[in-house]
């Protein structure tokens, strides 16, 4: 194998390679598209409404998550959870609203692949991966680096990358599934290879949607333990309907409802009021 | 450091592959000249000037075949309007053999044929430079290459997929007919350009440079073939797969589908510009009709017959629908049309993967077959391992067969 090692990464990432820093260095010059946590929040949302032939999904929505934080939301189904997440990584423009990740970057203004790149990753509801590319492939083109055309025509695997997805392969349990087709996978690990693709793109902001969606007992265990040892390096946002996960995660609970937040705070000061007793059991 | 061009180029096609297209330009440019010069024509072996022209323009349509599958076969996107960008090629360099036949044409003049009908006193500005042999194959690549890079950069930037893609593409290429149809267009109106003369001096009919042209278009075509086996191997290649298959995972991991497209889309386009460019002065003729609807539509299927996504079938596939074609329009020309469309249904039912797909499914059978066999010889093994083991590589093949 041929170790080389000038393979040209993106720019704006460099300065944030470690992770949130505490916000410690508070004098320093941003450069374009940098992400400036100096005050400690990674994403703002901010009366933000989207609606489709006037039905609201989101209603004036305003939510904060802090660096590092991990949260999860909860909500009935059709309380604009996905929607959120569409908003986030620039799938849906917001109708009015402020969506900012971190002080500087203006998340309504920027296409997908550009809020892939400043460092937001997303897992969707239902699995997607490639699934004609084999679990290696997967991971190799989720992988952070750069993604232009013309370094995508002439890229090679180098040490450093190959030890980060033999790496992750662990992690997420199909080292030995490595050559096989990804659409051959279970539907669990399927989950796991896509967390796995968000995790080698090193995104400072990770957008899980229902995570544990068909995973056994076993391993829904496993994937609170693998996010609650992200928390703090990565801020995670977790939609999720298994209570039982959401309490292992521990964190913060927020609970939309009809497009807006609707009770937020720890799950059982949050499952104890009446107003989210009565969206889950009233109907 | 990046790896050498030629290490690159390798990277794609394994030694058989290597030999094989060795092998095939030996034959292209010397088994092929000898036959057709040096054997006379009572010798069973001759090849003569009506097979070396059929061959030669089979030829130019197997690139445009592979051009489209690398659009459609591994960037799912469904051109129906190819046929433009390889007659744009064709008429490019026809202006270079228009302007070749000097004052031999009917009227003696300097200016083509049909500009002095219209009464033109000189050429329209795009034909300045049109002398050049060197500036018309430039054009053959630009034209077809400027023209898909801005209409797929609209196209791409709006969102535009699927079906609505392919309507609009078959509406460019006959607005783009309908205006070479003119005769204030500058290309010749509905006759188009023919009766060319020479090429870089020597005479267009001679066989020798027949056989000069033969050869070019085996080596265009092995140059095409191989430069699609290493953009597919590429990372490139892993991502443009990766947007026919998801195209909102591709985005989200911080690709820009748009850029990917935009190229394969722009680089099928010129190939099929140069294909153009080496057809026209081997049939002799290049008009609008090139650039009607049925002729792209045509394209496809000679894609759809090979095997889509294999890069080699669609050689085979416009090989076959070319020699059918050739044969039926002969004998039963009436029938054509209900051959083509009957062979299109049935491919499309019976072998999704094309005529390649039907060959890996026999092999896949053997193999599974063998396997099987290999089995229940050695019972005394534990059975369950070995049989499930057995079945797997041919479990993969239909499964990445299915998503193609």
């Amino acid at each position: 194998m041929r170790v080389e090692s000038s393979i040209s990464r993106n720019a704006p990432a460099d300065g944030q390679k470690e992770g949130w820093d505490g916000g410690a260095s508070t004098s320093h010059v941003l450069k374009p598209g940098e992400l400036d946590l100096s005050h400690g929040v990674m994403l703002y949302l901010d009366d933000i409404t989207v609606s489709f032939d006037g039905f609201r999904a989101l209603n004036k929505l305003s939510l904060q998550i802090d660096a590092g934080e991990l949260r999860c939301i909860i909500g009935p189904n059709g309380a604009g959870k996905t929607t959120m997440m569409d908003v986030i990584t620039g799938k849906t423009r917001p109708d009015s609203g402020k969506a900012f990740f971190g002080q500087t970057i203006d998340l309504t203004r920027l296409t997908e692949p550009q809020i892939a790149h400043t460092g937001i990753g997303r897992k969707f509801q239902k699995p997607t991966v490639f699934e004609n590319h084999s679990v290696f492939e997967n991971l190799e083109l989720a992988l952070k680096t750069d993604k232009r055309v013309n370094k995508s025509l002439f890229a090679r695997l180098f040490g450093d990358d190959l030890d980060k997805i033999s790496d992750t392969l662990k992690q997420i349990r199909l080292a030995d599934q490595a050559d096989r087709p990804a659409g051959l996978l279970s539907h669990g690990q399927k989950q796991w290879l896509e967390i796995g693709m968000l995790l080698v793109q090193d995104p400072k902001l990770l957008l899980l949607d229902e995570p544990v969606a068909g995973m056994t007992d076993d391993e829904t265990e496993r994937t609170a333990e693998l996010f609650v040892s992200l928390k703090g390096k990565h801020s995670l946002m977790v939609v999720e309907h298994d209570m039982a996960f959401v309490e292992a995660l521990g964190g913060k609970v927020t609970v939309l409802c009809e497009g807006a937040v609707l009770a937020e705070g720890d799950l059982a000061t949050v499952q104890a009021d009446p107003r989210v007793i009565e969206v889950y059991l009233g109907r | 450091m990046r790896t050498p061009a030629s290490m690159r180029l390798v990277a794609g096609l394994g030694p058989k592959g290597w030999l094989a297209i060795a092998a095939v330009a030996l034959v292209a440019w010397v088994g092929v000249p000898l036959a057709h010069l040096m054997l006379p024509e009572s010798h069973p072996l001759h090849v003569s000037t009506y097979a070396i022209t059929l061959l030669g323009k089979i030829l130019c349509y197997a690139v445009v075949a592979v051009a489209m599958d690398l659009i459609w076969g591994f960037g799912g996107i469904l051109s129906l309007g190819h046929g433009l960008f390889f007659a744009l090629g064709g008429y490019s360099f026809g202006m270079y053999l228009m302007r070749q036949i000097g004052r031999e044409g009917s009227y003696q003049s300097d200016l083509p044929d049909f500009m002095v009908f219209l009464d033109w006193k000189e050429l329209p500005w795009y034909w300045a430079g049109t002398d050049s042999f060197l500036w018309c194959l430039l054009l053959a690549m630009a034209v077809p290459g400027v023209i898909a890079f801005i209409f797929g950069y609209f196209a791409f930037r709006s969102r535009i997929k699927g079906v609505y893609f392919s309507i609009i593409t078959q509406a460019l290429t006959y607005a783009a007919m309908l205006f070479f149809f003119r005769n204030e267009t500058g290309f010749g109106g509905n006759n188009g350009f023919t009766d060319f003369k020479r090429i870089l001096g020597y005479s267009i009919t001679a066989p020798e440079t027949r056989v000069v042209l033969f050869g070019l278009s085996v080596s265009l075509l092995l140059a095409t073939i191989v430069l699609g086996k290493a953009l597919i191997a590429s990372k490139f290649g892993k991502v443009l797969t990766a947007i026919r298959d998801a195209e909102n995972r591709v985005m989200f991991i911080g690709y820009n589908p748009l850029h990917y497209k935009l190229f394969i889309w722009t680089l099928s386009a010129m190939l099929c510009g140069l294909a153009g460019a080496l057809y026209v002065p081997q049939v002799g003729i290049i008009n609008p009709s090139e650039m009607s609807v049925a002729n792209s539509i045509e394209i496809a299927i000679w894609v759809a017959v090979g095997g889509r996504g294999t890069l080699i079938g669609p050689v085979f596939g416009a090989g076959i629908v070319n020699l059918s074609k050739t044969w039926f329009t002969t004998s039963f020309p009436e029938y054509w049309l209900f051959f083509l469309g009957l062979l299109f249904i049935l491919v499309t039912l019976y072998l999704p993967q094309g005529v390649v797909g039907l060959w890996a499914k026999i092999k896949a059978r053997k193999a599974e077959k063998a396997a099987l066999a290999e089995a229940r010889a050695s019972v005394a093994a534990p059975r369950a391992p070995a049989a499930a083991d057995a079945k797997m590589p041919g479990g993969a093949a239909a499964t990445v067969a299915k998503g193609a």
